[in-house]
């Protein structure tokens, strides 16, 4: 297939590792982590930890939406679910992560209007299609996403639709990266950069983690190509002891972005400060709706009250997240918390570092 | 605690349709034939070796490129029999049909059966209808069950799988659920692809005249290659390494589980079958394929390996190596 085989030379790739194992050779532990899920898919989908030397660790991260949403938002949009007149709208991938008690799939069992849509707008049209209901989206997702969202709101006002209503997770990547390498609790060398979230917020936008905290990136593509070659150009940083943002994914990645969508996720969002599970609270890494949008925000308009959040006890989902732990360092994995009964959120999206041991690994 | 109920999932052909077989239907319905759980059952009656096997189709739409619901359901059931090493001898069909469904379709229906069952040398010997009211059913669902008669020496059993076996598939993958989705979805693509239903009893019987070292035959249905080669390795003292370069996937079906996120290791099949044989003979077994219509793109596609038991693991095109699970959750419901 056209564009596709192309990034899954087998001869390419034998070439690239073996200048990723003259690049390690003799050098100390070298620890990277792919920020983003759908990198970490890629490495085990393909077996590419076959094809890097042993003191080259790849570390999974935190850039998986479902995964870092805290189980309170789990549990307060089930809160909207089991409302009297509420439509609930989500991606899929939300519908059956766990919250406290319940999750929405449950929810839905139990009789809560929860529908699956594949577009905000989608839920847009299900609000202009059932006026007398509230339509909830719930909007989780980093800045891939949240343009798309933006879009729905002011397509909304503009058409003044007014039972539509987001509520927002949204989150944005380099707070959290940056948090990462300040904490100290982890020693990481580099970092491969998510690829989608870079077509909207560019490569210029890590540019003071290498500046501030010295630490080599590379924005990388998503073909098994992609991420070895990313690999390599961040070994090559390390070798030559020159940190600085390099872009492998030159195809979609430009390093202003996507001005466009940026424009338009500042329009209707503002930074603020947001819990990550697993993290804590993370000044500026949310996207909370601005004022002038107030009448579309669901938590200014519809109220739930919930208990505080509690999640399995074993669960070690926000070690996970963090790369301090593994699945396999969980005494839960595939003995009790399999993809049919996930018991935390890292086991249900496709892009959660525990389903993807689950599915590609057969270690354990 | 929630009351569990059926999921669609549960009729995907991958983990949980396995673990309700295993589960609830077995161990009260528990008899040694059954407890083989193969795709035909397999007995012997004053001297005779026959099989059985019965299947209920659903599929939605029940039109689509390559073929429908009438010609699957006798496909379907006649390969079941085929995977038993049996020729079929007879079939029985019944019709659950839903209340305005008109009646033109079901002619069409009918002659497709009409075609197929002559196709397939089986006449239809017992039947049965039944009518449900509007919206208690879906236009028409069709069961058949098929008899069959096993040669003296004919032995297909995971029982005769040894380590060193190759597996051979007699054409591309994915092509079924593929034509299934994308004309329920109304998707387009340049290619239309086509369904690969198929009767494969013919080149069944020229596998088996060909060679005594076939070892034991699965058809990929719902689930596709992935769980079929699962449900083999689980429990055995074996396991099963793929290549994943040398997996027959066409351009449109590659491209389309590229757009849809699928992966064609778990897209159904209607017209293929796995065959696991001896290694000395593979040669001569791929030789009869190939000159049978249904098996002139046949190939080897893995073998069976020592290590890790009840595993299957496949060798990426990159030269990496990973696990190949059963499918979890539902890919594509109601495709047969």
């Amino acid at each position: 297939m056209k564009y596709i085989d192309e990034f899954r030379d087998n001869s390419l790739a034998r070439a690239l590792a073996l200048r990723i194992a003259r690049l390690a050779e003799g050098s100390p532990e070298v620890t990277l982590m792919e920020v983003c899920g759908t990198h970490t898919v890629t490495v085990f989908k393909h077996g590419l930890k076959d094809l890097i030397p042993d003191n080259v660790t790849l570390l999974a991260g935190p850039g998986c939406p479902v995964c870092v949403t805290p189980t309170d938002y789990i549990d307060k949009a089930i809160a909207y679910a089991s409302l009297e007149g509420v439509t609930v709208a989500t991606f899929g991938d939300l519908f059956r992560v766990p919250g406290s008690s319940s999750s929405l799939e449950k929810e839905r069992a139990r009789g809560g209007d929860v529908r699956i849509v594949y577009s905000p707008l989608d839920a847009l049209r299900l609000a202009q299609e059932n006026g007398d209901r509230k339509v909830i989206f719930l909007g989780v997702g980093f800045e891939t996403t949240a343009p798309l969202v933006a879009v729905s709101v002011q397509e909304a006002r503009r058409r003044g639709i007014r039972n539509y209503l987001v509520f927002s997770a949204h989150k944005v990547m380099p707070p959290p990266m940056e948090a990462l390498v300040s904490d100290g609790e982890l020693r990481i060398d580099g970092f491969l950069c998510p690829g989608h979230v870079s077509t909207i917020i560019g490569w210029g936008a890590y540019r003071f983690l290498s500046q501030q905290y010295h630490i080599p990136c590379v924005v990388a593509g998503f073909e098994p190509l992609d991420v070895l070659e990313g690999i390599w150009m961040l070994l090559r940083q390390i070798r030559h002891g020159e940190p600085r943002v390099e872009n492998q994914y030159r195809r979609a990645v430009r390093e202003e972005g996507n001005p466009r969508a940026l424009a338009l996720m500042r329009e209707v969002f503002e930074p603020s400060d947001s819990e990550w599970r697993g993290m804590g609270t993370i000044p500026g890494s949310g996207l909370t709706i601005r004022d002038r949008y107030r009448d579309c925000d669901a938590e200014a308009n519809v109220e739930v009250e919930v208990e505080p959040a509690s999640s399995h006890p074993g669960c070690v989902c926000g070690s996970v997240l963090k790369g301090v732990k593994t699945p396999l360092d969980c005494s839960l994995f595939r003995r009790v918390c399999t993809p049919e009964k996930p018991l935390g959120a890292c086991m249900v999206s496709s892009e959660g570092t525990c389903s993807i041991y689950y599915k590609y690994s057969d270690r354990a | 605690m929630e009351p569990e109920r059926i999921l669609l999932a549960h009729g995907s052909g991958g983990k949980l349709s396995y673990d309700l077989i295993r589960e609830l239907f077995l161990p009260p319905l528990h008899n040694p034939i059954l407890a083989t759980l193969a795709d035909a059952a397999i007995f012997s009656r004053q001297g005779m070796r026959l099989a059985i096997t019965t299947d209920s189709y659903v599929v939605d739409p029940i039109f689509f490129p390559g073929g429908d619901i009438g010609k699957l359901a006798i496909y379907g059931t006649i390969n079941d029999l085929a995977m038993g090493g049996a020729k079929p001898l007879y079939l029985s069909i019944g019709f659950i049909l839903e209340e305005g469904f008109p009646l033109e379709e079901l002619r069409v229906v009918v002659n497709s059966i009409k075609e197929a069952a002559q196709q397939c040398g089986v006449d239809i010997i017992a039947g049965d209808t039944k009518v449900v009211p509007r919206g208690k059913g879906d236009k028409v669902f069709i069961n058949t069950t098929g008899l069959g008669a096993v040669s003296e020496g004919v032995e297909l059993s995971v029982d005769r799988i040894c380590v060193g076996d190759k597996i051979i598939i007699n054409g591309f993958i994915g092509e079924h659920g593929i034509a299934v989705m994308t004309q329920r979805e109304g998707l387009e693509f340049d290619t239309p692809i086509k369904s690969d239903a198929a009767p494969l009893w013919g080149l069944v019987s020229q596998m088996l005249e060909a060679s005594q070292g076939l070892h034991l035959l699965r058809d990929p249905t719902r689930g596709g290659v992935a769980t079929v080669l699962n449900e083999v390795a689980s429990g055995g003292d074996f396991g099963i390494r793929l290549e994943e370069k040398a997996l027959p996937v066409g351009e449109g079906v590659a491209v389309a589980c590229e757009i849809l996120g699928l992966d064609p290791l778990y897209v159904a099949n209607e017209g293929k079958l796995i065959a696991f044989c001896q290694p000395d003979e593979v040669e001569h077994i791929l030789a009869a394929m190939k000159r049978h219509r249904y098996g002139r793109e046949a190939m080897v596609i893995g073998e069976v390996v020592a290590t890790p038991p009840g595993k299957v693991i496949m060798k990426t095109r990159v030269g990496g190596t990973r696990l190949l699970d059963m499918l979890t959750g539902e890919q594509l419901p109601r495709i047969c």
